[in-house]
């Protein structure tokens, strides 16, 4: 103890170099935090980018690109289901509910998704949240439109707003369906998922627009009014994919197995869980660069306090001899000098974790409404502690660095005054 | 029991490596309790080599070194560190103060690493800071401007008191004090010598003045030089 409060008159004395030290290893440690809570909740929220669906079902590809175009709207379909297929699967006995999924359309680079009310119904993300609306209400009529929030919040736009849907998935389509505008009806809360990316309008406006287009041109000559296409049936002859809600979850395996089996169209299903967890893997190398860069920064903190440490150390060998004529021993010494480093970092991970928390208090609410991400303010978490342990550990053991290096001064030094 | 004495030295060698000549040969020295003893010589006649090992930094390569009865050569480095700075106050040439603590941390220091001086401390004042104090005031350093001044603005007189009050605390049965006065102009080395004298009769220490100021010989009961004592110099030559 009372080498403890030497080590600490001893870096109050020099407060504005142990300050700094203290600065630069607070942040590193909670960059290192923030990173690690960042990365938990992303993956979290990423593993609940869609949630209480059984089964992703597409035209058969691979189960990640499915997942992509379906859930992500990342990348392009292979192929349709034909609306006789979905409808046989809709009214399946094992099937609780459905929602049909058309895309293939944009509108300013944010894909637009046909799809019925059912997706307002049953959509569920994160844990088990269902869609709601910051304004309007779901599509009634063929021309509406809801926008998630993202769309309306980039390009600025309120309900009663009129937009053109482009044909084709890319930012600069030439290829406008201007004739038949849509009217935003309902903008819905964030979601931190690509619902918030996605212009959602009835299957039925789908059909519409391109009722006059074949094989992907419009047809010359052939024009349909807003106003005549309604008057046309506009059940869809084909739909890209749809999500499956099973009456019980036992079947999952069996549905699963019937849709990949049937034989009249070449189908896939996935069950979206083990699809995300594919997914996630992939991209895990980038998330571990991430983490690695934060545990060197925390590196490069506990290095600089080592060289201050290292660099003070010759001008306190006089402290270290009247230390000694007083009795100290020389491992008083190296507990002097070690506890001095401990003292800085334990310091240091204290202020981390208060920067943490302010900047989490501070930031949790944009960070909610901008992108769907909740960061919970709670304890540390297991894996945190054991961070915050592991730096702790390092910090000693760097501390032991310039510690045996007073020890061995004050062994050769005695009590001699060599300055 | 007869009183035994402060130091005895017997057939002391020292040399800094084996193949290396002797710095110090010491055939027979004695200093009763008690004794003011002034120890001169020249820079490099040994003085700090015999310093080292009267307080048990550095061992003899041969012969005893008895402190307080105690050959102290042959205890453990841990033992030779505790028996310091339970028997041996210590004042050096100059800055002899840990900067980062108060006048009165840096006097009640020993008691941090000695139990025998920090009892002794508080047997004499009733605690820590009493003792501190009434020693500062000896060494007319009480005054309330001073002690509560960084000790690094304080001047270099007023350290070495403040040095010597930390050598005394607790009573130890030796105080060293190698050339405490060199950096005091002359009226403050007699000044500084006086209040030294009276605070070791007090607590009946043995004093060791170690210094190259001859001049100051004359004051102390015995004087030895170095030099003289030696041996190893004219073995050397």
């Amino acid at each position: 103890m009372a080498i403890l409060s030497l080590a600490l008159k001893s870096l109050f004395n020099r407060r504005y170099t142990a300050g700094l030290i203290l600065i630069s290893i607070a942040l590193s440690v909670s960059l290192l935090l923030a990173v690690e809570r960042l990365r938990v909740e992303s993956r979290n929220s990423f593993a609940h980018t869609i949630s209480g669906t059984d089964l992703v079902v597409g035209a058969r590809s691979g189960s990640i690109n499915l997942l992509l175009y379906s859930i992500f709207r990342i990348g392009d379909a292979t192929n349709n289901i034909s609306w006789k297929s979905y409808k046989k699967f809709a009214e399946h006995d094992l099937v609780k509910w459905t929602i049909p999924i058309s895309l293939g359309d944009s509108h300013k680079g944010y894909r637009v998704m046909g799809t019925n009310q059912d997706y307002f119904r049953y959509y569920k993300y994160g844990n088990k949240n269902s869609l709601a609306f910051n304004q309007g209400q779901p599509f009634e009529q063929v021309y509406h439109a809801v926008l998630g929030q993202e769309v309306a919040r980039e390009l600025g736009y309120q309900v009663g707003e009129k937009i053109i849907i482009a044909h084709g998935a890319g930012k600069t389509s030439f290829t406008m369906h201007d004739d038949k505008p849509f009217e935003v009806v309902g903008i819905l809360e964030p979601t931190g998922t690509p619902v918030d990316r996605t212009v959602h309008v009835p299957l039925e406006g789908i059909e519409a627009i391109h009722k006059d287009w074949i094989g992907g041109r419009q047809v010359a000559g052939l024009k349909i009014s807003a106003e005549e296409a309604l008057e046309k049936n506009l059940t869809p002859k084909a739909i890209t994919a749809f999500l499956v809600g099973l009456k019980s979850k036992i079947a999952t395996f069996r549905v699963q197995r019937e849709i990949n089996d049937y034989r009249k169209e070449p189908l896939l299903a996935i069950l979206p869980g083990v699809a995300l967890q594919q997914l996630w893997d992939m991209m895990g190398v980038a998330e571990n660069a991430l983490l690695v860069v934060t545990v060197l920064v925390v590196f490069v903190g506990l290095i600089g306090m080592l060289t201050v440490m290292l660099a003070g150390l010759n001008e306190r060998r006089r402290e270290m001899a009247i230390l000694r004529s007083v009795g100290a021993r020389p491992a008083h010494i190296l507990l002097l000098v070690t506890g001095e480093s401990l003292l800085l970092s334990l310091i240091g991970i204290a202020l981390g974790l208060l920067l943490l928390y302010s900047g989490l208090l501070l930031g949790q609410p944009v960070i909610e409404s901008r992108y769907g991400l909740h960061l919970p303010i709670g304890i540390p978490s297991m894996r945190e502690w054991i961070i915050l342990g592991l730096v702790g550990t390092s910090s000693l053991i760097i501390g032991l660095i310039p510690g045996y290096r007073a020890y061995r001064y004050s062994l050769s030094d005695g009590m001699s005054m060599r300055i | 029991m007869p009183q035994t004495a402060a130091i005895l030295l017997k057939d002391l060698r020292f040399g800094w490596r084996k193949n290396l000549p002797e710095v110090l040969h010491i055939a027979d020295l004695e200093v009763p309790r008690g004794e003011r003893i002034f120890i001169g010589g020249a820079s490099g006649s040994g003085k700090s080599t015999l310093l080292a090992l009267l307080a048990g930094v550095n061992l003899p390569t041969q012969g005893e070194v008895r402190v307080l009865g105690e050959a102290i050569n042959r205890l453990s480095g841990a033992r030779r560190d505790h028996f310091r700075s339970d028997h041996i106050g210590f004042v050096f040439q100059l800055f002899n103060l840990i900067p980062y603590l108060s006048v009165l941390e840096n006097v009640t220091l020993p008691c941090r690493f000695s139990h025998l001086r920090r009892q002794k401390a508080i047997e004499a004042g009733g605690d820590l800071q009493t003792e501190a104090m009434r020693l500062l005031t000896h060494l007319d350093m009480a005054h309330e401007s001073l002690i509560h001044r960084p000790v690094t603005e304080l001047s270099v007189g007023q350290q070495q008191r403040v040095a010597t009050a930390r050598a005394l605390i607790g009573a130890p049965e030796i105080i060293i004090a190698d050339e405490p006065t060199s950096a005091l102009d002359s009226d403050m080395r007699q000044a500084f010598l006086r209040l030294l004298f009276q605070e070791c009769d007090d607590t009946g220490s043995t004093l060791l003045f170690v210094s190259h100021d001859r001049q100051l010989a004359s004051l102390f009961e015995r004087h030895i030089a170095l030099d003289e004592i030696n041996q190893a110099d004219q073995e050397g030559q």
